[in-house]
């Protein structure tokens, strides 16, 4: 194929490892090269940047597909797998994929406790509001009265607002978009490769096989649309009430403050015992 | 550990702190955690993982007295099975048994030598007694010390070779460029994921039991105290190990012929080596301080014709008291 015709960013995509397991009409496609435009616009070379993935639809963006460090780990548990890379080796770029099931449900103590500590880690979570891959039981994300097929007569449970949880952990970077918001998804992910503490992306994302169906919104494009119409931004949800966003998706930056990340704390830690006398 | 850039870090549970080891093994380091019996059930998902992906690293597991929270410190040496087979599917593990506050100190460099050379997960497998004791310990000078590191490709084309061998693969660390893929799932010998080929499992399964097997004698090493004429054979290992090594003291102090052999590696278990030291013994008495986790492996290569005995303490979560093993043996042998 003569060069001018590979897309660019192909440099990123493993040899060998297509067909992908995506569903069509899947979200994972526009978070993957959202993702992949942000690591090219940063300038993050190949060899510096590991993936580590969880269970779930998610974890099957970066692995196998990125032709770079990956690692695909056990149910819930990317965040601790991925504090003992950056902490062995703080100067790779570690990233995390992670799905609404894997991050809050099994994985949630990880996720808490990763903002708490403010390690340098960048968490992409794609949330489906479902478990999609083990084909739609209700998930932590779940919103209320919604059938899925282990709650055949609605969901019970209040739905978790994973920003604003990592926030209340004491996150200092979190945002939420969702697949419709392309460009500025790009951007919070660029934000986020450049920041050293710990990120929080949250990604709201279509998945027509296993919820927009038991919405009646089976339409992958329909269910963009679902995200732009139900979009409220951060600065216009403040002047909403809670009535009027029950509804809504707010989207925006949720936190955005500097706080030394954990590797700088070890750093000054070892400098100060190289200073103290035996 | 901040003196020599070591980093240490209490993470929230035992999950994420044998997630973490197994993460910092993958950039290249030497990692470790410490647990007792709870936390050490709490890891054997990721153990198993790090089983699959072939990930160098030592977890100490000071055994104590359970099921479930048990009693905190009291002796107990209810997780050699566990050890073995914590982890759900099939595989191997290396498992060493300390006796001592030297052997601590020795078996956890030797832990990580084994880990590095086989690329596997390597338990200490201490218990309370030996987890508590306070003793001498000489910490010989780092140059001394023989310290094995796992190969490492040179580059990306050696990287991407096929890495399912029993001669243990070099690890593609990362930040090196090699694009490792790495997964506990099925894979084939180039890392890619094959969730659906029985073949694949099949080679996986074969390979990472293989490659510690042939080389058992080097690695689950035996002590033998006064076995050449012992016609009786007193085996344990931990704790349980010091009160036979006094009882064999005292027994031959009194003409009895007895000796002692002691496992200082139990699992991958030794059936040669235990068969070849235990074959002139007619009495054996198997000392463990459980309902006889070991007990079934060793009396399978006890010789024909010898008495094999089980011989916990009179209460499970104490230690023996020597006397009590004295009467049982003397009875036996009187």
């Amino acid at each position: 194929m003569p060069a001018q015709e590979l897309h660019p960013l192909s440099k990123y995509i493993r040899k060998g490892a297509q067909p992908h397991t995506h569903c069509s009409g899947c979200g994972n496609g526009i978070i993957a090269q959202s993702f992949l435009r942000a690591v090219d616009a940063a300038g993050i070379p190949k060899e510096k940047l590991v993936c580590v993935a969880g269970i779930g639809c998610s974890g099957w963006i970066p692995s196998p597909f990125f032709d770079v460090d990956t690692l695909h780990v056990t149910h819930g548990r990317p965040i601790a797998f991925a504090t003992g890379v950056k902490l062995g080796n703080p100067n790779l770029e570690v990233v995390v994929f992670t799905g609404d099931g894997d991050a809050s449900a099994i994985g949630g103590n990880h996720l808490i406790h990763a903002a708490r500590r403010n390690i340098g880690v960048k968490v992409i979570c794609v949330n489906n509001m479902i478990y999609g891959m083990t084909g739609g039981e209700v998930a932590p994300t779940t919103p209320r009265g919604v059938k899925t097929t282990t709650t055949p007569f609605g969901n019970l449970e209040r739905p978790f607002d994973l920003s604003r949880l990592v926030v209340a952990a004491g996150g200092t970077y979190a945002t939420r978009w969702t697949t419709y918001h392309v460009a500025a998804l790009v951007a919070a992910m660029k934000k986020a490769l450049t920041r050293k503490g710990f990120a929080f992306l949250e990604v709201l994302s279509h998945c027509p096989v296993h919820y927009g169906r038991r919405i009646g919104i089976s339409d992958p494009v329909e269910m963009m649309r679902w995200f732009q119409k139900q979009s409220v931004t951060i600065e216009k949800a403040r002047g909403m009430s809670e009535q009027e966003l029950a509804d809504k998706f707010v989207v925006g930056e949720f936190v955005d403050i500097d706080v030394p990340d954990l590797n700088q704390m070890y750093e000054q830690l070892f400098e100060a015992a190289r200073r103290e006398p035996d | 550990m901040p003196r020599a850039r070591g980093v240490y870090i209490q993470m929230e549970d035992e999950i994420a702190s044998i997630g973490s080891v197994i993460g910092a093994s993958w950039t290249g380091l030497k990692a470790m955690t410490a647990t007792s019996g709870p936390g050490f059930s709490l890891m054997q998902e990721n153990i198993g993982y790090g089983v699959m992906t072939e990930t160098p690293c030592v977890i100490v597991d000071v055994q104590r007295a359970g099921p479930s929270t048990g009693i905190v410190s009291a002796p107990m040496q209810g997780d050699v099975i566990q050890a073995r087979h914590g982890s759900h599917g099939e595989y191997d593990i290396i498992a060493l048994s300390p006796s001592s506050a030297q052997e601590m100190f020795d078996m956890t460099v030797r832990a990580f030598n084994l880990a590095e050379q086989y690329r596997t997960p390597v338990i200490l497998l201490a218990d309370e007694t030996v987890g508590h004791m306070r003793e001498e310990v000489v910490i010989p000078k780092g140059s001394s010390l023989t310290i094995i590191n796992r190969k490492v490709p040179s580059n990306r084309e050696e990287a991407s070779k096929a890495f399912l061998s029993a001669s243990v693969a070099p690890m593609p660390v990362f930040g090196r460029g090699f694009a490792a893929h790495v997964t506990g799932s099925s894979h084939d010998e180039y890392g890619m994921r094959k969730a659906s080929a029985p073949e694949a499992i099949d080679k996986i399964v074969r390979t990472i039991n293989a490659k510690m097997v042939p080389h058992t004698s080097e690695i689950s090493i035996l002590e033998k105290t006064m076995l050449e004429d012992a016609d009786t054979v007193l085996v344990a290992y931990g704790s349980c190990a010091r009160t036979a090594e006094y009882v064999v003291k005292q027994a031959r102090q009194k003409g009895l012929r007895v000796g002692l052999l002691r496992l200082i590696g139990i699992w991958p278990f030794p059936h040669e080596d235990v068969k070849e030291a235990l074959k002139s013994a007619r009495r054996v008495f198997v000392l463990e301080n459980n309902l006889g986790q070991l007990f079934p492996e060793i009396e399978r290569v006890a010789p024909e014709g010898a008495e094999t005995v089980f011989l916990p303490p009179e209460i499970i979560g104490t230690l023996h008291r020597p006397s009590y093993v004295f009467d049982q043996i003397a009875k036996e042998v009187g």
